[in-house]
């Protein structure tokens, strides 16, 4: 009876085990030049399933996918550019944290250097004054 | 008059705090569009499970009729929400193939038993990859193929009852 129950028990599916993901593995590149590389890029790309988080950081499943994804491209010899631009290709410049540099963002880029100039000329004036 | 002007870059800050305060709480869910539509699939090749054949883009550029590529995963609940709307579309002649992501056989087996197969074939993407090659940014997505493998359309999310008929007419003008 014993040995039944036992045998019937080991019918039953084993919940925890049955229910999990596929994870891949996050495994660091043996060069530790490409890795910085890889590194580097990973944290100035968006996380899509958690957005403003860095894919460097996310536990997401498609963020890890995202980092082999990196990591593959730059241990073939890509630039971390071409990188950022094939990712840039499927999502738009959304995916990265740094604005693209183009005309139409120009004025965010020259914003800074703008508001200077203004705060240099208005102080200037007030001296003179 | 003078005294006012000095106000200018108070009252803007203020505005400015408004603005930021006005939005706090709010959540940025900002709906990611694939930059992939119009464009050729990506190659690919995966094997097929529980009894489906496998399905590789050589598949989809065949120059056979437009269908529906379903990424999904048996860990994904809007996919078993899903379900019964991707049955409606397989049952009103359009060919569904499924991508399933991250997932293994014994589960994309035990969620086809559960809610149903609509798919004509079905490719085990264990890593995800496909995901990043069609510009999906989550779990279930659609798109529609045409026959030279072209993109031509992407539902994001789970698809109800009032998107069956959006997506038939998509594969009609894909055709």
């Amino acid at each position: 009876m014993k040995a039944l129950v036992m045998a019937l028990l080991l019918l039953l599916p084993a919940p925890g085990l049955a229910a999990d993901p596929v994870y891949i593995a996050d495994v660091p590149l043996e060069d530790p030049v490409a890795e910085a590389r890889a590194k580097a890029l990973m944290a100035e790309l968006r996380c899509l399933t958690c957005q403003n988080q860095a894919i460097l950081d996310s536990n997401a499943p498609q963020a890890q996918t995202m980092r082999v994804e990196v990591r593959e491209r730059i241990s073939a010899g890509e630039d971390p550019e071409e990188v950022r631009a094939w990712f840039v290709e499927r999502y738009g410049d959304w995916v990265s944290f740094v604005p693209p540099a183009r005309t139409d963002t120009a004025l965010l880029w020259a914003a800074p250097f703008l508001f200077l100039l203004l705060g240099g000329v208005l102080l200037a004036r007030r001296i003179r004054r | 008059m003078k005294r006012l002007f000095w106000l200018l870059p108070l009252l803007g800050f203020a505005a400015l705090l408004a603005l930021m305060a006005g939005n706090l709480g709010k959540p940025t869910e900002a709906v990611i569009v694939s930059h992939m539509i119009g464009k050729p699939v990506p190659d690919f090749a995966f094997e097929g499970t529980a009894g489906a054949q496998g399905l590789s883009r050589v598949d989809l550029a065949a120059g056979g009729p437009p269908v529906l590529v379903n990424v999904f995963a048996s860990w994904c609940l809007p996919c078993a929400v899903e379900a019964p709307q991707l049955q409606a579309l397989a049952d009103n002649g359009a060919i569904v193939h499924g991508i399933a992501v991250r997932d293994t056989a014994a589960n994309v087996a035990g969620f086809l038993g559960k809610h149903g197969n609509p798919f004509t074939r079905i490719g085990m993407d264990v890593q995800g990859r496909m995901m990043l090659a069609l510009g999906a940014s989550g779990v279930p997505e659609t798109y529609v193929i045409d026959g030279k493998g072209i993109i031509r359309f992407q539902h994001l999310g789970e698809i109800r009852a009032d998107h069956v008929p959006i997506l038939l007419a998509e594969l009609e003008k894909a055709k």
